[in-house]
């Protein structure tokens, strides 16, 4: 049945190539994963990671080449193949069920699951299963009450269960927290030398390769780009590899602050409900100066997005004030026009956009109802739309098919740009920004962070949520942490240290 | 005796006595319904399968005189009336709602074309059980004189509430309806978990349409439902798809909806027609007390396409 002690395979694809129609996804790609190795695919959104992972997994067939599971040639025509052989995927985002507890989740998605189940039995077996595990994890709470850590962990462990012996982990970190990214890959690693498991990790994070993985291939634009042993490369040359000769956008160097900038933000005593209505969020004092990026650090979940949606409007307030220069702020639209309010909300698919609009008209929301004098029109112009829209396109290089295609086709990435390009036109006097950069790659962060700081050197002031660490210790000029709903710690980024702020971020303090 | 002799006590013993006659078809349409729900479609359609329902039990019975043919016979159409819903929802960009809206005319309709000629005669009862026998007071014997039917209500709602953890079949159903992706990734076809949960829910809305027909108010007229079909799926929604909830739910509006002709028979005389409402604004103020705008709904299947 599902026994995790199967030992580890190795898994090479030789000669991998993949056409739709005339478009060549990969083309002639030959890696190797040796038994118990920790490997890592690095490459661009689009640059055929996912498409080389789905042959090995069978959810496409390629156009040629072939598979080796331990040294021998085997054909994959279906997921259940790949399955039978103890190849296992887990998806970047959680496939488990989130109203099913961790154990009915486990059971449920076994091959043979008996009509009635015993679950004394079952619940016997988990815990000698979960025994031989390195994850601790409460199996009778409900998925959805897990933090994204522990969700993470437990799609692993499903894996395991199923007794798969080579995963595949599709940017497993990149909806968990430093602490427990580190935690999560550490452990998988511990697994790796003990030849338990082989694991194939596609990422675009450098500084995880270099710390976990033995080997790193590298893909561009469907080919196989540079392979070789970790400790050999460094990060320029695996991000030569990966990008190519095209240039990096490069972050505006700090201009200093003024001493004497104005405050554009001002919070105080803020009181709002949670989403579960149970606990508050409870903001005593914050303030924004012109010219300055304000970083809010915390472990999803601890009130951050709750913060956002008062000042974006979207959650009413128990208590409190939300002043910009100096006159409150209820979110309206015309006083985010009034105060040069601008945001851009984490999700933008969701929360910035209106997915089935155009690109054209998804960047004329702020503008398209005034004139050139700021004066409201009674006729909306396509054409000045249009015009608008492709000038913004061309200067954020937003990669669309047309104007006219809807925003929902584009690439997470464009779809940033297209939210930044809408809302950093014009004056803007507060930004408030969460999560710019979740799930994009290379090219697209450094952009986006390149942006953001140009804002702030404009004179902008600029909150920013986010949830990676290091894009907060790269770009604020001070950080506060929020946990449990308010915010507990404060520092200038002279004397940040992620060992203090990790400790206020855990709620120890 | 009459009704004075008990006095006031006569109020709650009416009100226990309509919450177990008024509350079975509640129970066995929510209880579909629930079904339905938890595997990620809404099935409106189900007040006319319970119309349809009580029109092909009476019709049956009528014919056969068997109130137990008629029971199967409303089964049936209500599973052939789940299926249709099912069937028509697996296509893309199909609106499960607005087919449930037609399949609810449509059933009423069919069940007032072929129910015309079965106005008049008379067909056997499904039978009750006295609980009451060991009271000399009439009052006591009819409040306690429990149909099987609604037994079965109770058993079945257990039934459910341990199947829904303890089964591969319940807990397939709940994966379904939380999540299609999840589903299909332990190569499950959702359309076909749904198509059989429509069934089920359309043949127990029907044995829901038998018992109005065959039992309480026990005959078959063009008025037989007034809604009870729509308030249960309200029913659902607020028993949060749990169907020990749906059973107490039942019960409650059953009992709300004895409330005016208890009031009636101890001599209230006026405004208790405002009571007879009593139902449908219980409804109104639960669904607003239950509700936030800045909460979302605990416990709801994620595929619905209400909370989606």
């Amino acid at each position: 049945m599902h026994e995790g002690s199967r030992k580890a395979v190795g898994v090479e694809t030789i000669g991998m190539t993949m056409r739709f129609g005339a478009f060549t996804a990969l083309g002639d790609v030959s890696i190797k994963v040796p038994t118990g190795s920790f490997h890592a695919l690095l490459g661009e959104n689009g640059a055929g990671k996912s498409t080389l992972v789905k042959c090995m997994m069978g959810f496409y067939h390629p156009t040629s080449g072939d598979i080796l599971v331990d040294g021998r040639e085997v054909a994959i025509a279906s997921p259940r193949d790949a399955s039978a052989l103890g190849l296992g995927m887990v998806y970047q985002h959680f496939t488990l069920v989130p109203s099913l507890t961790g154990a009915e989740n486990l059971v449920i998605s076994r091959e043979k699951v008996p009509g009635i189940i015993d679950w004394r039995k079952e619940r016997g077996e988990l815990a000698v299963f979960m025994e031989r595990m390195p994850f601790k994890l409460p199996l009778d709470v409900k998925v959805a009450e897990l933090a994204a850590g522990e969700k993470q962990k437990l799609e692993i462990v499903k894996q395991l269960y199923l007794g798969r012996s080579f995963l595949v982990l599709d940017e497993p970190t990149s909806v968990l927290t430093p602490g427990e990214a580190q935690e999560v890959l550490g452990l998988v690693r511990g697994m790796t030398k003990a030849g338990d498991l082989t694991v194939l990790m596609i990422s675009h994070k450098f500084h995880e390769v270099t710390a976990f993985a033995d080997d790193v291939s590298v893909l561009r634009k469907g080919k196989l780009t540079g392979t070789g042993r970790v400790a050999d490369l460094d990060h320029k040359a695996m991000a030569a590899m990966m990008i190519g000769d095209q240039p990096i956008a490069a972050l505006d160097s700090r201009a200093a602050p003024k001493p004497d900038a104005e405050i554009v933000l001002k919070v105080k005593s803020l009181k709002a409900p949670d989403r579960t209505g149970l606990k508050s969020i409870r903001i005593e004092d914050l303030g924004v100066h012109s010219g300055e990026i304000v970083g809010i650090a915390g472990i999803s979940g601890n009130g951050q997005k709750e913060f956002l949606e008062v000042l974006a409007g979207q959650r009413p307030r128990d208590a409190g004030e939300v002043l910009v220069r100096g006159s409150t702020y209820a979110a309206t639209r015309a006083e985010a026009r009034a105060l040069n309010v601008r945001l851009i909300p984490e999700e933008p698919l969701k929360n910035a956009c209106a997915p089935k609009m155009t690109v054209a008209e998804n960047i004329s929301f702020r503008t398209f109802d005034i004139d050139s004098n700021g004066k409201p029109v009674s006729w909306i112009s396509a054409s000045a739309i249009r015009a608008f829209s492709a000038r913004l396109v061309e200067q954020f290089k937003v990669k669309t098919a047309s104007l006219a295609s809807p925003i929902a086709s584009l690439s997470g990435g464009n779809v940033q740009r297209a939210v930044l390009a809408r809302e950093l036109t014009g004056e803007v006097d507060l930004l408030i920004v969460s999560n710019p950069c979740f799930g994009l790659d290379f090219s697209a962060v450094a952009e986006i962070r390149a942006r953001i700081m140009k804002a702030r050197n404009a004179g902008a002031a600029v909150l920013l949520m986010s949830e990676d660490l290091d894009e907060l210790l790269e770009l604020s000029d001070r950080i506060f942490v929020m946990s449990d709903g308010a915010l507990v710690y404060e520092t200038s980024i002279a004397q940040a240290s992620v060992q203090t702020i990790g400790e206020h971020m855990a709620g120890h303090h | 005796m009459d009704a004075t002799e008990i006095g006031l006590w006569g109020v709650p013993l009416a009100i226990l006595g309509g919450a177990i006659r008024v509350s079975t078809p509640f129970i066995f349409v929510s209880l579909g319904e629930a079904i339905t729900e938890r595997s990620g479609r809404i099935n409106l359609g189900l007040e006319g399968t319970l119309v349809f329902g009580a029109m092909t039990a009476y019709a049956v019975a009528v014919m056969t005189n068997s109130p137990w043919l008629g029971l199967l016979a409303a089964a049936a159409a209500g599973l052939c009336f789940g299926l249709f819903h099912g069937w028509i929802c697996k296509f893309p960009k199909v609106n499960d709602i607005a087919i449930g809206i037609a399949l609810m005319l449509f059933g009423s309709g069919l069940a007032f074309f072929f129910g015309k000629p079965f106005i008049k005669p008379k067909a056997p009862n499904l039978p009750a059980i006295p609980f009451g026998a060991w009271s000399d007071i009439p009052q006591v014997q009819a409040a306690l004189d429990v149909n099987v039917l609604f037994l079965i209500g109770a058993a079945l709602s257990l039934v459910l509430w341990w199947a829904f953890r303890n089964t591969r079949a319940g807990l397939i159903v709940r994966v379904v309806g939380d999540s299609s992706d999840a589903a299909r990734a332990m190569g499950l076809n959702p359309n076909t978990v749904r198509l059989l949960a429509t069934g089920v829910g359309g043949a127990l809305a029907g044995i829901g349409g038998a018992y109005l027909s065959l039992y309480y108010p026990g005959s078959w007229t063009e008025r037989i439902s007034s809604g009870q079909g729509l308030m249960a799926v309200a029913l659902v929604i607020f028993a949060r798809w749990n169907p020990l909830g749906c059973f107490a739910a039942a019960l409650l509006f059953g009992g709300a909806g004895a409330l005016g002709p208890a009031l009636q028979s101890v001599g209230v005389t006026q405004g208790y027609y405002l009571f007879y409402a009593a139902p449908y604004i219980l409804t109104l103020i639960i669904m607003i007390a239950t509700s936030s705008p800045t909460r979302s709904l605990a416990g709801a299947p994620g595929e619905l396409s209400i909370t989606k």
